[in-house]
């Protein structure tokens, strides 16, 4: 079990690697763009652009140029942005997580309880009216993609209801804090909340029904219904069981990509400034270190979710262990 | 015991030929009952011949030419012609809104946008866009993934190796974060994407179908190769080796035809992700470039409007939910005729 939580860790090192290093490439090294020039603004003379590229070590040699970097976001973290002069990159990130991680966090609580009660409700309900109608609803949740489903939200709740007593409570777009309203972040929160949900409600609760049913016909599910038990008892304690674990691995992979800048749609339809809006913003500037630090934070949360899903697996389930 | 052989003799006798079915028609055979399958796949071609009938909906429908901007012009409500800019229109009464829906097929049918644009008309052209880098990256993606999956399960060793791993580091990668990347890097080159020979203007739609297409290489790959490599050990790949066939022969006529159906199952639903790829790109602006538009970029158009004028909005986003749950039900009904024994059923 540890070499094999050894070998991942590096993999997760080398994958981290892979990415960052394609990612600089990618804005150095594509023919035709200067980083330079982005950073110069329009029509620089050749002495400015040559000073720029001194100031931020861009003639330095590629691979010094991708070390310092690397340094810079790491161990020194004073990387400063190329678009906002002075403004250092790393402590932006951290200010920025905390509404992508409220975002990420509510909508999975709202998920797992929903997906879970329409999952099992389904597969109960097989044979009778109620089944196909939960998994239509289901397909059409997936079906819907997530932003406009949040301008439709905001066009509801926003404009059209929101002098009804249904949406008057909601407040205006954007992000409160914690901190500075517990009231008001939650108030915030919530249509952005179900927005993000709908789309995992719809596929989680398809994926619970296919292994319930599945896991329906195991023999020890046999087993434990020829013990006598209750109905309720086989149902919890082992078909629920066994069908979590497909669950399980799908949802840290789920939450890890959108912890990782995958609610970036739903934070800039919502004006949540997190994550995915900083990534948004230093894109349509580009400002290369701010993209550079979000595609790090965002592998980094990748792949560690993926690691915690092999680990976990290869605990629950022993035959996936490497001998 | 004689009786016994006897009678055994009399039943093969009496046995009625089994005909050889083909497990293709069988499985078509299977679809075309699924009543609920087909009405997803009537739906869908339906979108796609009334996306194709755009041009013809535009000249002689709706008289209007969608791709230019027509802030001066007029229509005809009610048998009375209004200018398509209303002044101080809106909750604060300021600037030039846009006419809304008139639902009159000839006139302006779902209103204009912020540039007096017919928005039906840009519906059903960008409906053509969609399907067109939808299906194109889908198509795309499977046979590059096919291909790559062919190749590592068959040769195996050093080969599968690599290929695994360079699959996994895509899988590894926050996709959507690198799709935006690279679009929004790509479409900052003045003068587009020159590859060897290749040259990629920043405003094609090369672009958003290739990125989308390499982003969803893995969720092909893996099954496939997971399939080739229960395949390439069975009887009648060795007898064909024994006969002395070729590699070329043994992968394209021994192993693909086995798992095809994998890819065949996933292609509908590949389809429906890559068209909301599509269109979360386009929203965000890095997806089709003006002149062209779809679905995406006309939700992406109506944002300025949708509190005075949400159909702009509202009409793109259905059409994506028609056409992506139409492939999503045919997807599950494709699986079910294709792996009958499959326990794994959705949707009754």
């Amino acid at each position: 079990m540890l070499t094999f939580i050894v070998r991942r860790l590096l993999w997760a090192v080398l994958v981290m690697f892979v990415i960052t290093a394609f990612v600089f490439v990618l804005f150095f090294k594509t023919p035709g763009i200067d980083p330079a020039r982005a950073i110069a603004g329009r029509n620089p003379s050749p002495q400015i652009l040559a000073e720029i590229r001194h100031q931020f070590g861009l003639d330095k040699p590629f691979p010094v140029q991708y070390g310092l970097m690397m340094k810079d976001i790491f161990i020194t973290r004073d990387l400063v942005s190329y678009s906002n002069q002075g403004q250092k990159v790393v402590p932006e990130i951290f200010a920025a997580a905390p509404a992508t991680l409220s975002l990420v966090f509510g909508a999975a609580v709202i998920w797992v309880v929903m997906s879970i009660g329409l999952g099992i409700a389904a597969a109960l309900l097989r044979g009778t009216l109620v089944d196909p109608l939960l998994m239509i609803l289901a397909l059409i949740g997936i079906s819907m993609p997530v932003f406009w489903a949040g301008e439709v939200a905001n066009l509801i709740t926003q404009s059209r209801f929101h002098d009804t007593f249904l949406f008057s409570w909601v407040p205006p777009l954007g992000y409160t804090s914690f901190t500075q309203s517990p009231v008001g972040w939650f108030k915030g929160l919530i249509i952005p909340w179900i927005t993000l949900s709908i789309l995992y409600i719809g596929l989680y609760a398809r994926v619970l029904r296919a292994n319930i049913i599945e896991t329906e016909s195991e023999d020890y599910v046999r087993t434990a219904r020829a013990k006598g038990l209750t109905e309720r008892r086989v149902l919890l304690r082992h078909t629920l069981r066994g069908s979590m674990i497909t669950y399980v691995s799908l949802f840290g992979l789920d939450f890890g990509a959108l912890v990782a800048g995958g609610v970036l749609l739903t934070e800039v339809v919502f004006a949540i400034h997190g994550i995915g809006f900083l990534t948004y913003q230093s894109l349509t500037n580009l400002d290369l270190p701010t993209i550079m630090a979000t595609v790090v934070y965002g592998a980094f949360f990748i792949v560690l979710a993926n690691m915690i899903v092999d680990i976990a697996y290869a605990w629950l389930d022993p035959r996936v262990r490497p001998a | 015991m004689a009786a016994i052989l006897e009678q055994a003799e009399v039943a093969t006798d009496l046995r009625p030929a089994i005909a050889g079915r083909n497990p293709w028609l069988l499985a078509g055979r299977r679809l075309w009952h699924n009543r609920i399958a087909m009405a997803a796949l009537v739906l869908f071609l339906l979108i796609v011949a009334v996306s194709l009938l755009a041009p013809l909906y535009a000249s002689h429908i709706a008289h209007t030419n969608p791709f230019v901007n027509n802030l001066n012009g007029t229509t005809v409500v009610h048998g009375k012609r209004v200018p398509l800019m209303v002044q101080g229109g809106g909750l604060l009464r300021l600037g030039e809104t846009p006419i809304g829906p008139t639902w009159d097929v000839h006139h302006y049918f779902l209103g204009a946008d912020a540039l007096g644009r017919d928005v039906a008309a840009r519906l059903l052209y960008g409906g053509r866009t969609s399907l067109v880098i939808g299906i194109g990256s889908a198509a795309i993606c499977c046979l590059f993934a096919t291909v790559t999956a062919l190749i590592a399960g068959f040769f195996g060793g050093v080969t599968d190796s690599l290929l695994s791993r360079l699959m996994d580091v895509i899988w590894a990668f926050p996709v959507f974060l690198f799709a935006i990347t690279v679009a929004t890097e790509l479409q900052t080159l003045p003068h587009g994407l020159s590859l060897g020979p290749l040259h990629i203007v920043a405003s094609s739609l090369w672009l958003p179908t290739l990125i989308i297409a390499f982003i969803y290489v893995p969720y092909v790959y893996r099954p496939v190769r997971g399939q080739v490599l229960t395949v390439v050990h069975r009887e009648y790949v060795e007898a064909s080796i024994s006969q002395g066939a070729s590699n070329l022969r043994l992968l394209f006529s021994d192993i693909l035809p086995n798992v095809i159906t994998v890819v065949i199952v996933l292609l509908p639903l590949i389809i429906a992700t890559t068209i909301l790829t599509e269109a979360a790109l386009s929203f965000l602006g890095v997806g089709v470039q003006p002149p062209n538009a779809s679905w995406g970029t006309i939700i992406s158009d109506g944002s300025s409007l949708l509190y005075t004028r949400p159909w702009v909005s509202i009409a793109p986003g259905i059409m994506i939910v028609l056409t992506v749950l139409a492939l999503n039900v045919l997807g599950d009904g494709i699986r079910d005729a294709l792996d009958p024994r499959a326990k794994l059923r959705v949707g009754g």
